[in-house]
């Protein structure tokens, strides 16, 4: 049965196959698979084949694969050096489901992260009021918002309250050091990967600070202990600390890293389109002014009642979903649509490519936030076409925070703010030459004071 | 009408959403496990599982038996 062979895209060089397009046009290469190969294709990555799966079927196999099958945790090489040795979660299945279910994304939770979030927002455009208009660029803006709102929920208050803008600024540079190369040799000598650890070892000293002035002052009570806080308070038979600053960098680096680019990214996605589609944007306006005029506090209720901001925001990652190629590592003989897949393979899913296929949303390629509405409702009716956040078991576990925390982020900024695009509407894109995409710079709008 | 609960075990990540919508009917471990501590509630519960029906993060709960608005 399992005999129909994968077909390979073209465009195959002799040296690396096709890594030095996945390192320049990753989506063009994507595309082209599915055109070429249909559902199930391959490309070659220097050496090592990665076999692409796209659409409904193949999605929802991918995405009910057991991790015994289809196992993500050698997938991302490029995460090694970031997360640092000795960090990366290596553990069961069970005990990595387990972890990966941070317990302060339980719904429980949920309440007082969207207070935590609206202050933080507060806190950032406090500077704004001083002048009543200005210039903001996007990358920069929502990069050190994001990093304020998921080290606040994450960590906790204490620990975000040590941090300014240049801990934003290092934690970029990790994420900038997420070339594709990475899958040859991740410690490669090119400039990002430099930079990448020399900003790692300055967070390091950044966080070996802030354990140093804890050590050094009163113990934490119990109501004003954050994660650093119980970090330290784990010893050794000796008494000596169990995590240094190193490990505990580590853990906070990874910690934050799902949350961080992804969010920071899609909230600038949600503003630019919506910001190209005024009457779109109007729609939102209309739904957020309503909601102020009823009493209007951001409360957890509240935040999961805004179809129209929430179904921009769903929009916004359909076109411009922040992961645009997931991966994992075929460990059994496998198959997927008739086809053979070998044990050792790599097998990828992409959202780039799956989110805008014609057979699962009419005109793909329009930015419409109507089609999440009833009787449309295109995510409910398409969950393995429509995989911003993946699906299924592995299905983004922060999806929910996310979505809240970019509800509270527009839902104060568009009812006190108005913004426009201050570049020509078709010069904002997305950097897509690293692993991790963030917008390309500068990626400016104009703020003046409703 | 008599109606009941089903669970996607692939789909369900332990949120705990339903727990908080409908505590007498959903149940989440600490480690995220689900239970379902009763398959075929009264109806006076129908109100507290649709909304878990409604607001769980991956969709993972349906009603079956007669139509619901959660399921559209």
């Amino acid at each position: 049965m399992s005999n129909i062979s994968i077909a390979e895209v073209s465009g195959r060089l002799s040296d690396g196959g096709h890594l030095a397009e996945l390192r320049s046009d990753p989506i063009g290469l994507l595309s082209r698979l599915r055109e070429e190969c249909g559902a199930v294709g391959s490309f070659d990555l220097a050496g090592r084949r990665v076999v692409v799966v796209t659409g409904a079927e193949g999605n929802e196999w991918y995405f009910r694969a057991s991790d015994e099958d289809l196992d993500q945790g050698e997938a991302y090489p490029f995460m090694t050096p970031i997360f640092g040795e000795g960090v990366v979660f290596d553990a069961s299945p069970e005990r990595r489901r387990e972890m990966l279910h941070n317990q302060a994304l339980r719904d429980r939770y949920m309440r007082g992260h969207a207070e935590t979030i609206a202050r933080e927002v507060e806190e950032m455009v406090a500077v704004w009021d001083r002048d009543g208009s200005g210039r903001i660029d996007l990358l920069d803006f929502f990069a050190e918002l994001t990093i304020y709102t998921s080290s606040s929920c994450l960590i906790g208050r204490k620990f975000r309250d040590a941090l300014d803008g240049r801990f934003a600024r290092l934690y970029h540079d990790l994420e900038r050091g997420t070339d594709a190369l990475a899958f040859v040799d991740p410690y490669a000598d090119i400039p990002s990967f430099r930079q990448r650890d020399a900003s790692r070892a300055e967070l390091v000293n950044l966080v070996a600070a802030i354990m140093d002035e804890r050590l050094a002052g009163e113990p934490a009570t119990e109501d004003d202990r954050d994660l650093l806080d119980v970090l330290l308070s784990i010893r050794t038979a000796d008494g000596e600390l169990q995590f240094d600053a190193n490990i505990i960098t580590g853990m906070f680096i990874a910690m934050m890293f799902a949350g961080h680019h992804t969010t920071s990214t899609t909230a600038a996605w949600t503003l630019l389109e919506l910001l190209r589609h005024p009457e779109q944007m109007a729609a939102v306006l209309d739904e957020q002014d309503a909601l102020a005029r009823d009493g209007g506090d951001l409360t957890y209720q509240a935040l999961r009642d805004m179809p129209l901001l929430e179904s921009a925001i769903k929009e916004a990652l359909r076109l411009h979903p922040p992961l645009i190629l997931l991966l994992r590592v075929a460990k059994n003989d496998l198959e997927v649509l008739g086809h053979h897949i070998p044990a050792g393979d790599l097998v990828g899913a992409t959202p780039a490519v799956s989110n805008r296929l014609a057979e699962a949303f009419s005109e793909p390629e329009r930015y419409d936030l109507y089609r999440y509405l009833p009787p449309r409702s295109d995510d409910v009716e398409h969950p393995w076409d429509w995989i911003p956040f993946g699906a299924g078991r592995h299905r983004c576990v922060g999806a929910a925070f996310a979505m809240m925390q970019l509800k509270a982020i527009f839902a104060l900024l568009l009812t006190r703010y108005r913004f426009e695009l201050a570049q020509p509407a078709d010069s904002y894109r997305t950097d897509h030459t690293k692993m991790v995409v963030q917008l390309a710079q500068p990626c400016e709008v104009d703020w003046v004071r409703r | 009408m008599s109606w009941h609960i089903s669970v996607d075990d692939d789909l369900c990540q332990g949120h705990g959403v339903c727990e908080s919508e409908a505590p007498e009917v959903f149940r989440v471990s600490k480690a995220g496990e689900l239970t379902v501590l009763d398959p075929n509630p009264s109806d006076d519960q129908r109100p507290a599982v649709e909304q878990a029906v409604r607001y769980c993060p991956t969709r993972a709960i349906r009603i079956a038996g007669n139509r619901t608005e959660s399921e559209e």
